[in-house]
C-alpha cells in the first residue's frame, strides 16, 4: 500500500543515512552547506584541532555578510570602520577558506551578499535539498521545497567534517493561506500576521508548510520573506511545494543543473508536494483578502497590529514591559509614532523586488527632515541589478542612502545602528530590544511601509502612497 | 566535553518570558573567533543602565545571586537566533543548567552539545520555581529528575542520546565520524547529488 506524505516527509526520508532509533537521532545528509564569518571561526579551529579537512567543499558555500561594513570597500583600513573584532573575523575567515579549499564569495566576487539572499539567487537552493547554515533564517530556502534550517556552531563543525548532521525528525504544521493579498499588502504583511496568529513560540519542535491560493499566487522572492520568518513563530524551518514559478525562477541561474540534468532536475521536483491526504500533526489557516499593513508594536514579531488599528491592551509583565521599551500607548495605532530611521534591507526584505517596492513609494518623494533611511541590498548582485534600472538614484534623490550589501542593521554587527531611544522602522525580520543598538525600539514593517514612514516621519500606511 | 551527570545548586529566577538571544548575548559582543570570555557581556544591557553603571536592581547583580549555577527563566527562553554564542555565554558566566516551561529548540540543542543543561519542566513546577528563587535543586541527568528542596522529585524529558552525551562527555562529531562508511555509500547512491 501506498502511504501519503507530506512534502517535508519526502525530503527528509531521501537524507536519512541512517535512521533514527529511540537511543540515537537520525544521520542526515546536507546537500548545501552555507557558510559565514561570525557563526564559523570556532568550528574551523575544532577541525584544526582534530586534523579534520572539509569533507565537500563543493557543497560548501562560503560568504561574507553579517559584520561587514555597507559603505564601500576598498581597502583593510575600511573593514576597520566596523572595528578591529569584525575586520578579524573578515581576515580569519579569508584564511579558514584558504586553509581548506573553499571557494569563497568575498570582496571583489560581485557574488558576496546574504547567506540566505546568494544561495537562491546562483541557483544553489533547489527544491527538495537539504540545506543549512549558522543563522536561524536558514528557513528562508524552503521556498523552494528545499528542507533548510538554522544550525549552531558546533553543527557547522559536524558539516563541515561530515557533511551529515544529528537530528530528530520534527513535526509538521500546516498553513493554509486562502485569497490574495489586496494592494500595499505584502508577503511581509501575510507572514507577520501569521506570527501574530500562532505566537513566537506556535511553531516550536514544527516545520512549517504554507500553502494555498495565496502562496502560489507569490512570486519567489516573495515566498522567500514568508518561509525567512518561520523561525519567528518558532519553528526551525518553512517549506513551500515547488511550482512553475520556482522551475522559471531557477531556470539558467549558475548552480542551477544544466542540459540534460536539468530536465531530469525538474522531473524529481515535480514530485515534491504534499500527497492527498497526508496528515500534519497540526493546522492552522488565514485569508490573506482580508488583511492590511502589519507593523509589530512590541519586542517580539508576534506582538503585531494592522496599521489602521490601535494597539491592543495587555496586563501581564512582559506586555507592559515592551510597550514601556517601545514607549508605545495601548489604544493608539502605530501611526502615532514618529520616526527617526529607516532600514530596508536584510535577508526577510534585502531582494531587488523589496528595494522596488521602495522606490516605488520613493519616487519623486523625499524624506522627511529629521529621518535617516539605509537602502541596503541583500548581495552585490542585486546592487548591480537595482542600479541597472536606476532604483538607486530613485532612493538617492529622494534623500535616502544607498549602500553596500550586508546584514547591515538587521543585526547591527558593523556599525550600522540606531541610537537609544531612537525608533527604526525595519524591513528586518526581529524587534528585540536591542537588537539595532542599544535602546534602539525596532517596529517591523513591509519595504513598503517603510519608505511611505520615511516619508512622512511617522509610522504610515503605504496605501496612502501607491 | 566534560561529563555532566549530577548538578546541585541554587537558582536564580528571570521570570520574563521570550527572552531572546540578543538578550542573552547582543551581537555587538559576537565579533570573536573564540568561546573564551563571553560570560562577561551576558545580559549585558539587562546588567547594566543606559549610562553603563551597574544596574544593581538585575537579579545578576544582587550579592545573592553570586554563587547560583541554576537558571530558571520564563517561557520560551533562548528564542531567536541559533547564535551557539548563547549557552556559551552562560556557561562561561558560571551557569550548569536552565529551567523553563518552553526552551527554544535551536537554543536547547546548542545548549546541550555544550553542556549546559537545558530542561522543560511542568507548569506548576515552573510556577513554582518563579516563586522560590534561591531554591537548592538538584538536577541528575541520568534518572532525568529534579530535586526541590523538599525532597520532592520530579521527572523532566531529556532525548537519551543527549542524556548519553552528557553522561559520557560524548563528542557527537566521534559519532557521526563511526558512520563515515555509510555517508560514502549515501553519497554513491544519489548520482545527482551535485
Ligand atoms: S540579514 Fe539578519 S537575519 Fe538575515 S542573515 Fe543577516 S543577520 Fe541573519
Amino acid at each position: 500500500m501506498q502511504t501519503s506524505s507530506t512534502l517535508f516527509e519526502k525530503v527528509w526520508a531521501d537524507h536519512v543515512v541512517v535512521p533514527e532509533t529511540a537511543d540515537t537521532p537520525a544521520v542526515l545528509y546536507i546537500d548545501l552547506h552555507i557558510i559565514h564569518e561570525v557563526t564559523s571561526p570556532q568550528a574551523f579551529s575544532v577541525l584544526r584541532e582534530k586534523g579534520l579537512p572539509v569533507r565537500r567543499p563543493d557543497l560548501t558555500l562560503p560568504t561574507l555578510d553579517h559584520s561587514t561594513p555597507t559603505t564601500p570597500v576598498s581597502s583593510f583600513k575600511d573593514l576597520l570602520v566596523a572595528g578591529e573584532g569584525a575586520a578579524n573575523q573578515v581576515r580569519q575567515m579569508e584564511q579558514n577558506c584558504r586553509e581548506f579549499g573553499l571557494d569563497l564569495l568575498g570582496y571583489g566576487s560581485g557574488k558576496r551578499g546574504i547567506v540566505h539572499v546568494i544561495g537562491p539567487e546562483l541557483g544553489a537552493t533547489q527544491p527538495g535539498k537539504t540545506i543549512v547554515c549558522g543563522d536561524s533564517h536558514s528557513s528562508t530556502h524552503g521556498a523552494f521545497g528545499a528542507l533548510a534550517f538554522g544550525i549552531g556552531t558546533t553543527e557547522v563543525g559536524h558539516v563541515l567534517a561530515t557533511q551529515c548532521l544529528l537530528q530528530r525528525k520534527p513535526k509538521t504544521l500546516a498553513v493554509d493561506i486562502d485569497g490574495r493579498l489586496p494592494d500595499g499588502v505584502y508577503a511581509k504583511d501575510l507572514i507577520l500576521a501569521i506570527i501574530g496568529r500562532i505566537g513566537v513560540d506556535g511553531g516550536t519542535g514544527h516545520v512549517i508548510e504554507y500553502r494555498g491560493e495565496a502562496i502560489s499566487a507569490l512570486d519567489m522572492e516573495a515566498r522567500m520573506t514568508i518561509c525567512n520568518m518561520s523561525i519567528e513563530g518558532g519553528a526551525r524551518a518553512g517549506l513551500i511545494a515547488p511550482d512553475d514559478t520556482t522551475v522559471d525562477y531557477l531556470h539558467g541561474r549558475e548552480r542551477a543543473p544544466q542540459g540534460a540534468d536539468w530536465d531530469a532536475a525538474v522531473s524529481r521536483w515535480q514530485k515534491l508536494r504534499t500527497d492527498d491526504g497526508a496528515a500534519f500533526d497540526k493546522s492552522t489557516s488565514i485569508n490573506a483578502s482580508a488583511l492590511s499593513p502589519m507593523v509589530t508594536f512590541g519586542t517580539n514579531p508576534g506582538m503585531v497590529v494592522a496599521i489602521d488599528e490601535a494597539v491592543p491592551t495587555g496586563s501581564d509583565a512582559s506586555f507592559r514591559k515592551a510597550l514601556d521599551y517601545m514607549q508605545v500607548e495601548s489604544g493608539k495605532p502605530m501611526t502615532a509614532n514618529a520616526v527617526d530611521v529607516v532600514f530596508v534591507g536584510s535577508c526577510t526584505n534585502g531582494r531587488l523586488s523589496d528595494i522596488e517596492e521602495a522606490a516605488r513609494v520613493l519616487e519623486g518623494r523625499s524624506v522627511a527632515k529629521g529621518v535617516r533611511m539605509m537602502v541596503v541590498p541583500g548581495s552585490e548582485q542585486v546592487k548591480a541589478a537595482a542600479e541597472a534600472r536606476g532604483l538607486d538614484r530613485i532612493i538617492a534623490a529622494a534623500g535616502a542612502e544607498w549602500r553596500e550589501a550586508g546584514c547591515s542593521m538587521c543585526i547591527g554587527m558593523n556599525g550600522d545602528i540606531a541610537k537609544p531611544g531612537q525608533l527604526s522602522v525595519s524591513t528586518s525580520n526581529r524587534n528585540f530590544e536591542g537588537r539595532q543598538g542599544v535602546g534602539a525600539r525596532t517596529v517591523l514593517a513591509s519595504p513598503a511601509t517603510a519608505a511611505a514612514s520615511a516619508i512622512a516621519g511617522h509610522v504610515a500606511d503605504p496605501r496612502k502612497f501607491l | 566535553m566534560n561529563p555532566v551527570r549530577h548538578i546541585a545548586g541554587r537558582s536564580v529566577v528571570l521570570p520574563t518570558r521570550d527572552i531572546d538571544t540578543d538578550q542573552i548575548i547582543a551581537a555587538r559582543f559576537l565579533t570573536t573567533t573564540s568561546r573564551e570570555g563571553l560570560g562577561e557581556h551576558l545580559f549585558h544591557d539587562l546588567r547594566r543602565n543606559k549610562d553603563g553603571s551597574r544596574n544593581e536592581e538585575f537579579v545578576l547583580n544582587r550579592p545573592d545571586s553570586d554563587s547560583c549555577t541554576i537558571l530558571v527563566a520564563g517561557k520560551n527562553f533562548g528564542c531567536g537566533s541559533s547564535r551557539e554564542h548563547a549557552p556559551w555565554a552562560l556557561l562561561d558566566y558560571g551557569f550548569k543548567a536552565v529551567i523553563s516551561s518552553e526552551i527554544a529548540d535551536i537554543f536547547r540543542n546548542n545548549a546541550l552539545k555544550n553542556g549546559l543543561v537545558a530542561i522543560v519542566v511542568d507548569d506548576d513546577t515552573h510556577a513554582w520555581l518563579l516563586e522560590n528563587p534561591g531554591a537548592a535543586l538538584g538536577i541528575d541527568v541520568e534518572s532525568a529528575t529534579l530535586t526541590l528542596p523538599d525532597g520532592r522529585t520530579i521527572g523532566f524529558e531529556l532525548d537519551k542520546f543527549a542524556r548519553y552525551c552528557l553522561i559520557e562527555g560524548l563528542d557527537q562529531l566521534g559519532f557521526l565520524q563511526q558512520h563515515i562508511d555509510r555517508i560514502e555509500r549515501f553519497e554513491e547512491s544519489r548520482p545527482w547529488t551535485p
